[in-house]
């Protein structure tokens, strides 16, 4: 992309706003595409569910609630902090700017851990489907079918977390470097928009996945 | 249009109630409500994804066109979901030999 040094409009634009509102439409765009991505899994997840509604209960009792719960605050409380990093760029504040991207990258980290040690357990305790799963009980196909869910939905939401962090160390980078202001701070903006898009599919794959069934749990 | 700065006291605010709709989410889940607790669920998740997209993603500030583009995205979501509930939920109704 061919730009001028001197200022950070594109010649194709008329004003900084026109600029501006073109790219964070642009990334609603993609996020729609993304919406669309994750609602095959969604779809396919509500299907099944209404088939099977009782062994999908039954298989959510196997998901650890507590790491689930922490990951939860985690990945909320790392919104607040990007979206406090956004606000930093908005005032070119660019040591809060650095400090909140940091802050950041280190709850998307601390999110990924807990979910390895998650995963860890369902290795442990053979609930992975096609490696070695093993399950009690005439329902164990049906108990894979969840499981099979549960790997693929976090499975797929983790995988943007991962580029959603090389995303912000990228930025965090070139913030240090001071290239972003009040002036341009587009990518910080739109950094901002994925990460919280990431975090609204965490807020439903919580309850789909870890709160389902709670109430039935040892009846 | 100049970009509009939130104030750090409208993002902790909209964290705090975020942090409670988890609190409650979680709570409700362990209570018997029969259906309720679908609903529940969902709808406080989609409490939460509303604040999220309002505040933190600044929707609320975004021009009609976003709006339209969200909300179109959203529609198509509903209707890949509907239209395949529509199919799976109705084949049992369907009775014919060898079936």
């Amino acid at each position: 992309m061919a730009k001028s040094h001197s200022t950070v409009l594109a010649h194709h634009f008329d004003s900084i706003e026109q600029q501006r509102e073109a790219s964070s439409l642009g990334m609603w765009i993609f996020l729609v595409t993304e919406i669309m991505f994750f609602g095959g899994l969604f779809t396919g997840y509500v299907v099944y569910r209404t088939i099977y509604p009782g062994v999908f209960a039954e298989g959510s009792h196997h998901l650890d609630i507590t790491l689930g719960g922490i990951n939860t605050v985690v990945l909320i409380t790392s919104s607040l902090t990007m979206a406090l990093a956004v606000r930093s760029a908005q005032m070119s504040n660019r040591k809060s700017l650095v400090i909140f991207l940091i802050l950041t990258i280190l709850l998307g980290l601390t999110f990924l851990g807990i979910k390895l040690v998650e995963y860890g357990h369902k290795f442990r305790d053979h609930l992975v489907p096609g490696f070695g799963f093993s399950y009690p009980g005439p329902e164990a196909g049906h108990v894979e079918l969840f499981f099979v869910f549960y790997f693929f939905m976090t499975g797929l939401h983790a995988l943007h977390m991962v580029a959603g962090v090389g995303v912000l160390t990228i930025l965090l980078i070139l913030a240090g470097r001071g290239l972003f202001s009040a002036e341009y701070y587009t990518p910080v903006e739109l950094a901002g928009l994925y990460w919280h898009f990431v975090d609204i599919i965490w807020i439903f794959l919580f309850p789909l996945l870890y709160l389902i069934g709670l109430h039935l749990k040892g009846s | 249009m100049v970009e509009h700065v939130e104030s750090k006291k409208v993002y902790f605010t909209v964290f705090v109630v975020l942090m409670v709709l988890t609190f409650i989410t979680i709570q409700v889940a362990f209570m018997d409500l029969g259906w309720l607790n679908n609903i529940l669920a969902l709808g406080i998740a989609v409490c939460k994804a509303t604040l999220v997209a309002l505040f933190f993603m600044h929707v609320r500030y975004s021009t009609r066109l976003t709006w339209v583009v969200i909300l179109g995205g959203l529609f198509w979501l509903g209707i890949m979901i509907a239209l395949t509930l529509s199919d799976y939920l109705t084949r049992s109704w369907l009775t014919y030999p060898g079936h």
